[in-house]
């Protein structure tokens, strides 16, 4: 077999800086959004006592979700042998710290007092799973690191597998752990629900693998590098079983929560008269996040359509986000059941009523800026490491593009 | 990689799985002796030998009256919290702190109308506490659940947690404070019992004394665990309830007639 080589992403520099800047330019919109929402208070923010997390928690979910599965390139090249994978292992790794982090930076900056951050490092409740979150993701950050580390070195070249091994487990804890961040507001109906675990971790694969294949074709693309169809085609055939996984998922939360009768009523608001949840949930979440992106993956017509592997994979992007929207917000939105066989007539609080979330301006950027952060570091990482091979066509086909 | 037979790999693997629970011990450890520590100082002058709690006669709670929520808003300065400019009436509702709210119900069945105040119902296994990262929310040795301003990080994760919406993060600028009642800009607080008027001997709340001198007495506050207390001895003829007795937290605010 012929060996990979790897070099750093070099190309054209306007094209690098250029991206750069505009990305850097993404952030500080942010930063400059954060000042605002920090300096003023989150009374400027559609978040409030009814709704506490809002849009920038559904930004810092979805990529601290995305990161765990950006590994998965890696995982299965180290831990289950895959020939076609492992030369992709570098980027993967990288991709999962990016995205870590930038969900990361969000989560922090929305917090309400970010400047005390030493308080939230250094003070611990470890009964609390979001402490427990803390140390996974400082964790995984360790260890992902290590794990670029033995791919790229050739001294520490023998620790590979043991590396790969260890963050394959880890990631999987990490996002069992974010998950569970849900699992443990019985009081909420929404959340009230032991698949809500395994379901993130599957969310996981396809947020990831989709986010994986979008910045991969960038990067080769920003680079003039050969990327083979071949591998391409593994990849979305890959993505097609994780996003048909998901639904299923899916489907099977919502018919085991419409079995527990207690669950009725959140169930009819999030499938059926929600208003925007329920929009999100079937043309998001089913139909954008999960038909659509099926039928460009698993359509004859789209089979060497690059285009099409791209717009699947922003699609599925697009998705999960709404649905991650539709479990975070909706799930909050609908009123907590505190006096059963009693209706709520008047509350200075708004009892027993649906409440509103309408996100602002300055949350919205904050989110993009966590991405942009995300990808600055992939940018940056793959300019500065040997990350990415040098062309990856396919192992038979030289001559093709 | 080459491996003939899979025995390495198997110990490969035991190994991660070992070092992994040596890892997971070797953080937690600390940690417990930590959390063990830290509960005995929390108690300064505090004794679990009391509890207190409340117990709501929710028939003798009048239609219109706001006593309570009144005495509450400035026994805590909640009174002295402004509106934002240019904030809408709907946000301001949804974002203003409230310790204690009136709520009225109708039974779906027979009509029957019951008001009651919602406030921080002082779980003896509360939700808030478990899950704050920092532990700034905290129980005290004599039940009062409250949070300590200072190292709260406004996650809000613990008004996830809370099935009684019993808390208010603050959302704006703070300008004007009782010294008995810190609150800061991003931090999260609930009621507290009037846990300074406690702390000072003081023996009532002051949604207590209010609804006593409006002449209702629908609140009574006490310890539950003196037998001779008023409280305990209205619990042990009347018969009450917690809201959401379903979760198990064994709340310290109970209700009759509900
Ligand atoms: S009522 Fe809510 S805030 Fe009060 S102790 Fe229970 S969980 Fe905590
Ligand atoms: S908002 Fe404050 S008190 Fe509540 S969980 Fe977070 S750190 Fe703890």
């Amino acid at each position: 077999m012929k060996k990979t080589h790897y070099s750093e992403l070099w190309c054209s520099s306007p094209r690098f800086w250029g991206g750069l800047t505009f990305l850097a330019f993404i952030i500080l919109l942010g930063l400059g959004a954060t000042y605002y929402m920090e300096h003023q208070g989150h009374w400027v923010t559609g978040m409030s006592n009814q709704v506490v997390w809002g849009l920038p928690h559904v930004f810092a979910i979805f990529m601290i979700v995305a990161a765990s599965g950006a590994l998965n390139v890696a995982s299965i090249g180290s831990v289950f042998g895959g020939p076609m994978y492992k030369p992709l292992g570098r980027f993967s790794a990288l991709l999962a710290i990016g995205l870590l982090a930038g969900g990361l930076m969000v989560l922090v900056l929305d917090l309400g007092r970010p400047d005390r951050l030493v308080v939230a490092m250094t003070t611990f409740n470890l009964k609390s799973i979001f402490t427990w979150n803390i140390l996974l993701y400082t964790g995984f950050f360790v260890i992902v690191g290590l794990y670029i580390w033995t791919m790229i070195d050739r001294k520490v070249n023998k620790y590979y597998q043991v590396t790969g091994y260890l963050a394959f487990f880890w990631r999987l804890v990490l996002t069992t752990g974010t998950g569970s961040i849900f699992g443990f507001l019985v009081a909420r109906e929404a959340y009230d629900a032991a698949i809500l675990a395994p379901m993130f971790i599957i969310m996981s694969f396809s947020f990831g693998l989709a986010f994986f294949i979008i910045t991969l074709i960038s990067a080769y693309w920003w680079a003039g590098r050969t990327l083979g169809e071949l591998r391409l085609a593994k990849l979305k055939h890959l993505l097609g079983v994780f996003v048909g996984a998901v639904l299923y998922f899916s489907m099977v939360y919502h018919l085991t929560n419409l079995y527990i009768t207690q669950h009725h009523g959140v169930e009819r608001f999030i499938l059926l008269d929600g208003g925007v949840y329920s929009l999100m949930f079937w043309l998001g979440h089913v139909l954008i996040g999960s038909i659509i992106p099926l039928f460009l993956i698993y359509s004859p017509a789209f089979a060497s359509s690059r285009f099409a592997i791209g717009a699947a994979s922003v699609l599925v992007l697009m998705g999960g986000f709404l649905q991650l929207y539709v479990i975070v917000i909706g799930g909050q939105a609908f009123p907590m059941n505190m006096f059963p066989g009693k209706e709520v007539v008047t509350s200075e609080f708004l009892d027993g009523v649906v409440a509103s979330y309408i996100p602002t301006t300055a949350e919205g950027l904050l989110g993009i800026a966590g991405i942009a952060v995300a990808m600055t570091m992939v940018a940056v990482g793959s300019r500065m490491l040997k990350v990415l091979p040098e062309n990856l066509e396919d192992p038979k086909d030289l001559e093709h593009a | 990689m080459s491996n003939k037979d899979d025995r390495p790999d198997m110990k490969r693997r035991e190994f991660i799985g070992k070092t992994v629970l040596a890892a997971g011990a070797a953080s937690v450890a600390p940690g417990v002796l930590l959390t063990v520590a830290k509960a005995g100082g929390e108690s300064r002058g505090v004794s679990s030998d009391v509890r207190y709690g409340l117990l709501i006669d929710t028939n003798k709670c009048a239609d219109d009256c706001t006593a309570c929520v009144d005495a509450c808003n400035r026994e805590n300065g909640i009174d002295l919290v402004e509106r934002p400019k240019g904030q809408s009436d709907d946000d301001w509702n949804a974002q203003r702190p409230q310790w204690i709210r009136k709520v009225q119900l109708k039974d779906k069945q027979t009509g029957e109308i019951t008001n009651l105040p919602m406030m921080c119902q002082h779980c003896e296994f509360p939700p808030c506490v478990d899950v704050c990262p920092t532990g700034a929310s905290f129980k005290r040795a004599d039940g009062i659940v409250m949070v300590d301003r200072h190292t709260c990080i406004g996650c809000r994760y613990c008004m996830m947690a809370c099935p009684y919406k019993a808390r208010s993060f603050i959302h704006q600028n703070v300008a004007q404070q009782l010294v008995n009642a810190p609150r800061g800009k991003g931090c999260v607080e609930s009621c507290n019992l009037c846990v300074h008027r406690i702390d000072a001997g003081d023996m009532t709340t002051a949604c207590q004394e209010a609804c006593e001198k409006d002449g209702h007495q629908a609140i009574v506050f006490g310890d539950l665990k003196d037998p001779d207390s008023k409280l305990a001895k209205l619990l042990k003829t009347k018969s009450s309830r917690q809201i959401r007795a379903d979760l198990e937290l064994n709340t310290g605010v109970r209700y009759t007639n509900v």
